[in-house]
């Protein structure tokens, strides 16, 4: 072989080089310039999202319904009938379990049985966040508590720290117990975490959160930091609670109850 | 100096194929649990870490407490330690081993582990856990190695290793405090919020590590030449007695800042795990078993005749690991599960799969144990050890 030391010294030394600054531009994030993407004018924005359920206007267990369809139907949340495995974003729990901080047994029998929705609160002070190892959920500067499909490991921190529940985990394949796959909405994979979104792909172009629109009303969707806005409005003159606020994770989502008719 | 691990007799290859066979087994069904997903074992949407996260906290705990036979030895120049400090720094690298196996077989998405070093992110507690265990790994690898080939060679181990000895302490009880912060600092799991958490974490693994330190030494013995010495023997059973009784009296206090406030959040996990909810009580005998163990151990080991006669002392021994191991291998982590977030009960309950997987992880820290323990008894029984070595 035609190959004294000397060049092979040399050719190995140019080989680490290569290497080495291959290795570098792999750590060097490439980045969009901020001038390449225009976010939709007709987008909404907020400095904090909040969601206020009026209780009282869910009459029927047809309202509850249609709410909840509607959600899981866009976002392609499987339906798995097996409860330990279940992807739940937004769902009923009796008031009871909602409020489990309340236990007042003499509550009109009328809330008592009354079912809540329950979904992610998007709290101000997230445990769901301060616990992820990969930042994988996020708090987006409009109050959003965000999930990244991609780079969840799986580890489930974030469950344990939900004080509500509010997060699902992909036990199994979810994608044969999705009936119609809406093409607009990714599915996910096995081993990762996923809960509601507030609809940031709906905000994206300037529509409502789903569950909102199909509401007839019952739901209310705003900015918290602005005093004008529908939802602040609603709750300077509605008494609201949210649910377990002693722990300091500031929920986004506002209940109003009234236990009769125009309470 | 590894070679050692490659001349043996029947008995040794007998163990080290038989373990080899339970890895292959569970690695074939970790293989489906890859395919499958985590939906193959009995965690759910209400109790979401299982036995994984669970025996992965039991085995901090034993990985800390090699930290008991350092401190001895090195502060307080206890030379007969010098016998048996390497079987703990040994130990210490076979139980790491296993823990950061458990959180790997326990992760939904286990070829994205790399995100916690490409995403870096203090804020969680998790960061940290993945810091510390494998900054002891590595502690522990290299003092208990070098140590041992200085041994090997009659010469007094490299100066450079004294200083990882010092920083290895309070790092051994920063891997247990951190993972004990894993759980006290989340809102809204009243069993875990506690402040004496991380304490209790500590004496727990200051009990049942040296216990189990204490049954392979007696193993040790009695299968090989290399003697660790009774006296050394005494004193591991005097620092298991100490823990074990300090690891119940945390637990009292537990039960009575539960018990006497009356506040149901705080009642509720105990109430399950003791007596059970509304008819839900899987785990009710294996706590009370629990119980009646460490009060059975603490009898024995208090006892003075009792703790001397090593027949006794290796009931005691085995009393204090399996009441633990039930206490913090089980019950601590299903407990702050149930009930759920809606004052609902949910029960877990490990499915077979699961089993056959938690098996092969204990297999393989065992694995290395056997490994690591031969080279040791090897260079031992070739040297012939004297207690003046170092």
């Amino acid at each position: 072989m035609g190959m004294d030391r000397r060049e092979f010294l040399r050719l190995a030394g140019l080989t680490c080089i290569g290497i080495g600054v291959g290795g570098a531009q792999l750590f060097v994030r490439t980045k969009i310039a901020s001038s390449e993407y225009a976010p939709p004018e007709e987008r909404l924005t907020a400095k904090r999202w909040a969601m206020i359920i009026d209780l009282r206007k869910f009459k029927t267990e047809e309202d509850y319904k249609r709410v909840i369809e509607a959600c899981h139907k866009i976002h392609n949340v499987p339906n798995i009938p097996d409860p330990a495995d279940e992807i739940k974003w937004i769902w009923t729990e009796d008031f009871e379990h909602s409020f489990p901080e309340q236990m007042n047994p003499f509550i009109p029998e009328s809330v008592e049985e009354k079912p809540v929705l329950v979904l992610c609160n998007h709290c101000g002070k997230a445990p769901c966040v301060r616990v992820c190892p990969t930042k994988a959920t996020f708090k987006r500067p409009d109050g959003i508590t965000a999930q990244d499909y991609h780079r969840c490991i799986g580890c489930r921190f974030c469950m344990a720290a939900c004080p509500y529940g509010a997060r699902s985990f992909n036990w199994r394949d979810p994608r044969p117990y999705i009936k119609e796959e809406n093409l607009e909405y990714p599915t996910r994979c096995i081993g990762v975490v996923e809960k509601c979104t507030f609809c940031v792909e709906r905000l994206a172009v300037g529509k409502k959160p789903i569950c909102v629109e199909k509401s007839n009303g019952a739901m209310l969707f705003g900015d918290l930091e602005d005093p004008s806005s529908e939802v602040r409005m609603y709750l300077a003159e509605h008494f609201s609670i949210r649910r377990k606020p002693e722990l300091g994770t500031q929920p986004s989502v506002f209940y109003i109850i009234g236990g009769e008719e125009h309470a | 100096m590894l070679e050692k691990a490659l001349v043996g007799s029947k008995r040794y290859w007998t163990l080290v194929f038989i373990l080899l066979g339970i890895i292959g087994i569970a690695f074939l069904v970790y293989l489906k649990q890859l395919k499958e997903g985590l939906g193959i074992t009995g965690m759910s949407r209400d109790v979401s870490w299982g036995f994984y996260i669970s025996q992965f906290t039991f085995l901090v705990g034993v990985a800390a407490s090699a930290v008991m036979i350092v401190i001895p030895y090195y502060l307080h120049n206890y030379k007969k330690f010098g016998r048996i400090v390497i079987l703990g720094e040994f130990l210490a690298v076979s139980a790491v081993t296993m823990c950061m196996l458990f959180i790997f077989v326990d992760m939904g998405q286990p070829s994205r582990i790399f995100n916690v070093i490409l995403h870096p992110t203090p804020n969680s507690i998790l960061f940290w856990d993945a810091v510390v265990l494998s900054g002891y790994l590595l502690l522990n690898i290299l003092i208990g190695w070098n140590a041992l080939q200085a041994e090997y060679k009659g010469t007094p181990p490299p100066k450079w290793t004294k200083p990882l000895v010092y920083i290895s302490i309070p790092w051994a009880i920063s891997i247990h405090t951190v993972t004990a912060f894993i759980y006290q600092g989340l809102p809204g799991r009243h069993f875990w919020l506690t402040a004496i958490m991380a304490a209790r974490f500590l004496a727990s693994a200051f009990s049942s590590g040296p216990a189990l330190l204490l049954l392979l030494a007696l193993l040790v013995r009695k299968y090989t030449k290399f003697d660790p010495g009774r006296e050394q023997l005494q004193s591991v059973a005097k620092i298991v007695t100490y823990a074990v009784i300090v690891n119940f009296f945390f637990f009292l206090l537990e039960v009575f800042t539960a018990g006497y406030s009356q506040i149901p959040g705080h009642l509720h996990s105990f109430e399950y795990l003791f007596f059970g909810i509304e008819g839900h009580g899987k785990l009710v005998p294996l706590m009370w078993i629990s119980i009646f163990l460490s009060l059975f151990a603490i009898a024995l080991l208090v006892i003075p005749p009792t703790r001397r006669n090593e027949t006794t002392l290796t009931v005691a021994c085995i009393a204090v690991f399996a009441s633990l191991w039930i206490d913090k291998g089980f019950g601590l982590v299903i407990g702050g599960f149930v009930p759920n977030p809606f004052e609902r009960v949910f029960e877990y309950w490990p499915t077979l799969p699961e089993t056959i997987i938690t098996l092969g992880v204990w297999a393989t820290g065992f694995l290395i144990l056997t490994v690591l323990y031969k080279v040791v008894i090897s260079v031992r029984e070739r040297v012939g050890f004297e207690e003046s070595a170092h």
